[in-house]
């Protein structure tokens, strides 16, 4: 928010506006939008850990803010990235091109446990594996953005982006009215519309679109089941779908209804029995082979996680650069292989100023923050990496922006990261915003949800 | 809709009717236990009655053994081992809402989700601040609230239909049983007008079912085990009469034949069963015996209701 002691333009109405507002009435509005959460049902479930099974993630009423000439470089990078990413999934299933040119190893991608050779040689609808792409970037300058990681197989969150602008619109509308914030809420119709353009060949008419949960104790039920509402499309879990003959199909009261495309929140292990884990009573029997001959699409496709692999993650500017020819708008953050023995030397050395995670690690667990641990906790790590180098990888510890979070004296800085959701079906397409979540504790690095990190209204000026 | 789906609206609608049902049989039996008893038994055998009416004496005799009117309550309102318990069906209730969160409106799953949220807030409290006939109508003001907003929001389709479905074959059951525990003080050989106990007995029924008020609207006089049989069962007019549920049922399932271009077995015997009673009066009801006739009703909804599964809600239908 400030800049050489001085408010960032873009923030100077916003600091007004906490000025005027006493601790009084924040207390008031925050317990107002944690009562707006809970009655609305934006919760996540956790069960099996005692308590109350329906937790909020803490919403932080201060907004993150970016100027439109910031978004328009992020989007223009976002969609570059994205494209690349599907370029890279339909070579490495079809003909392997930037492995055979090598500028990836072949090992990094045929011997990923992602790579799913249940798929090789298909081609989905468009050409795109992956509709929904969620980067996740952390700026670290005023022009500096790094990518994280890549999300391409059903990053979630995306509920939270639109709640907590209707939130923040109900709550502050004067707000509203000084600033002008660009709108999120197309995004339902656009992932309806992006779905309905990669329905398969063999549907003749407006295509039928289901989202595919694993069921009401999930822990993004809730947002499985917004989307469907606000894209008017029919919720199934996997009792509810069976193949016959070519097609999938809906059980409902009238009888069987062909489904076209599934969105499926659900991993690709659990997808089919037949052809995956023999013991998921999530998934569907025969839905992949439906899939392969072209009788429905599954959005993200089969095997689309290869792409979004940490170890992958490394190769994506050198995808942008072989499929479409650009330079990379975005940066990757500089990333050591703890495969590569070079690389391993210099992460073992240094282990107390970098991070370290697991290759195919999730949620912010398995990792190491070298400045934030403890002596014993390092040697601990260093342990497990000598024990199995090639499971991870390490990054430096960036010196992360930070946003204004209210806290219990008042306001402070608190790190923050972003993560907007790039849509592509016939069309590229990115809604003005994303999630923005927060790191509640002070000097946290660590954002997500399962530890201690909150999130934010993401705003967008207009010019 | 998903076959899913319209079990879940189903659901709902039985277990909100159902919650309402046990709110009732509190206010009766907290009612019963302020006036002293004529004849035998007590507020005990009263709250026996309620409890076998319910159909969870039983359940209720398992965990606690005798009829203490604090454990009635308990059992009847908070207790989760009780899936009929008020608190049970507004749980389930809400969980099954969560599950169809997309076919329902903001208001109606508003209404429901509150009433679980104040529920939770209930079972934190202590129970000695905690005031029987206040939570009872608690439960009737949710209901209504959760009632109200499905009749004002929902779109009338075939969730609509199959949420009515879900209430009245729940009334239509929940009055036959309440009347069948009490049909020995309806027989007209006991029809000893103007003692005290029958005509008390009597008027808790009509207490029981919240038409007590309307009974003395429609017919005026003396209460007689037959005005009453007539009311309960026969009167188009009495919200929870038997023929009332019968013909909403019919209703419903003509609108759904209707609407998916399918006549069903479900169909044709809710239209059998609203032509019997339709066919009826008091005499050949008592003719042919109130138990008897009661029994006979409860397995006809019963038997509907299994059909309505399988004609709709089981996802086998082809």
């Amino acid at each position: 928010m400030y800049e050489d002691g001085q408010v960032r333009p873009p923030y100077a109405r916003l600091e007004h506006w906490t000025r005027a507002m006493p601790a009084e009435l924040r207390h008031l509005k925050q317990a107002e939008a944690e009562a707006l959460f809970r009655r609305i049902g934006i919760t996540f479930a956790v069960y099996g850990e005692g308590g109350d099974p329906d937790r909020l993630i803490p919403f932080d009423m201060f907004p993150r803010v970016f100027t439109q000439a910031e978004w328009l470089r992020l989007e223009r990078g976002i969609k570059q990235r994205a494209r690349a990413l599907n370029a890279f999934l339909v070579d490495v299933y079809g003909r392997g091109e930037i492995v055979r040119a090598g500028r990836i190893p072949a090992h990094l991608v045929y011997r990923n446990a992602a790579y799913e050779k249940a798929v090789v040689g298909f081609v989905p609808p468009r050409g795109v594996y992956s509709h929904i792409v969620g980067v996740d970037l952390v700026r670290t300058g005023p022009d500096q953005f790094y990518v994280l990681e890549d999300n391409c197989r059903t990053p979630s969150g995306v509920s939270y982006m639109l709640e907590n602008r209707e939130i923040m619109m109900r709550m502050f509308p004067a707000l509203f009215r000084e600033n002008p914030i660009l709108p999120v809420d197309r995004y339902p119709e656009l992932l309806r519309r992006t779905l309905a353009s990669v329905a398969p060949a063999k549907c003749d008419r407006d295509p039928t679109v289901a989202i595919l949960t694993p069921g009401h104790y999930n822990s993004a039920y809730y947002e499985h089941s917004f989307l469907a509402d606000m894209m008017g499309v029919e919720l199934v879990e996997g009792q509810d779908l069976f193949v016959e003959g070519e097609f999938v199909w809906m059980r409902t009261t009238e009888g069987p209804r062909k489904v076209d495309v599934i969105y499926r929140r659900i991993d690709d292990a659990f997808l089919d029995p037949l052809c995956f884990r023999p013991d998921s009573a999530l998934g569907v029997p025969g839905l992949m082979d439906v899939y392969r001959s072209g009788g429905v699409t599954i959005a993200s496709a089969p095997g689309a996680g290869v792409a979004d692999d940490k170890a992958i993650y490394t190769y994506v500017p050198e995808m942008v650069r072989f499929y479409l020819g650009e330079a990379p708008i975005l940066e990757n953050v500089p990333t050591w292989q703890c495969a590569r023995a070079d690389e391993l030397k210099h992460v073992l050395e240094n282990l107390h100023e970098l991070v370290v995670k697991e290759v195919h690690g999730s949620g912010g667990y398995g990792m190491l923050v070298g400045p934030c641990s403890t002596k014993a906790q390092i040697a601990a790590f260093r342990a497990k990496i000598e024990a199995n180098p090639g499971n991870y990888i390490a990054q430096p510890t960036l010196a992360l922006s930070t946003c204004p979070t209210f806290v219990e004296e008042g306001i402070a800085p608190r790190h923050v990261d972003l993560r907007p959701y790039c849509l592509m079906g016939e069309r590229v397409e990115l809604v003005p915003g994303g999630l923005t979540r927060v790191a509640l504790t002070e000097g946290s690095l660590v954002v997500n949800s399962s530890q201690g990190g909150g999130v934010k209204d993401t705003w967008v000026l207009a010019e | 809709m998903l076959s899913r789906t319209a079990d879940n609206l189903y659901w709902i609608a039985r277990y909100i009717e159902r919650a309402e049902t046990m709110a009732r049989l509190l206010q009766v039996g907290e009612r019963i236990s302020l006036v002293p008893h004529v004849g035998g038994g007590g507020f005990r055998n009263e709250w026996d009655s309620l409890l076998q009416a319910s159909g969870t004496a039983d359940g209720f005799a398992r965990k606690y053994g005798e009829a203490v009117q604090r454990n009635i309550e308990s059992y009847v309102f908070f207790d989760h081992d009780n899936p009929s318990s008020i608190a049970s069906c507004v749980a389930q209730a809400r969980e099954n809402a969560r599950i169809v969160r997309t076919a329902l409106t903001a208001q109606v799953w508003d209404a429901l989700n509150t009433a679980f949220q104040e529920l939770r807030q209930l079972e934190r409290t202590e129970r000695s601040e905690l005031d029987i006939l206040a939570l009872a109508e608690w439960t009737t003001n949710k209901t209504a609230m959760i009632k109200g907003a499905i009749d004002t929001t929902l779109l009338r389709n075939d969730g609509w239909d199959f949420l009515h479905l879900g209430y009245n074959l729940e009334r239509a059951d929940n009055t036959a049983r309440l009347m069948d525990v009490k049909y020995y003080v309806l027989l007209p050989q006991l029809d000893l007008v103007g003692t005290g106990y029958d005509n008390y007995q009597w008027i808790t029924l009509l207490r029981a079912l919240s038409v007590l008020r309307a009974f003395r609207w429609a017919y005026g006089g003396e209460v007689t085990a037959r005005k009453i049989a007539d009311f309960l069962i026969l009167n188009g007019q009495c919200p929870r009469s038997l023929i009332t549920c019968a013909c909403s049922m019919v209703t419903h399932l003509d609108r759904l034949a209707e609407g998916y271009a399918r006549p069903t077995g479900a169909q044709a015997l809710a239209r059998r069963i609203h032509a019997d009673l339709a066919g009826m009066t008091p005499d050949t009801i008592f003719d042919e015996g109130l138990h008897e006739f009661l029994g006979r009703f409860v397995r006809d909804v019963a038997a509907l209701a299994r059909l309505v599964h399988e004609d709709y809600l089981s996802g086998d239908v082809r």
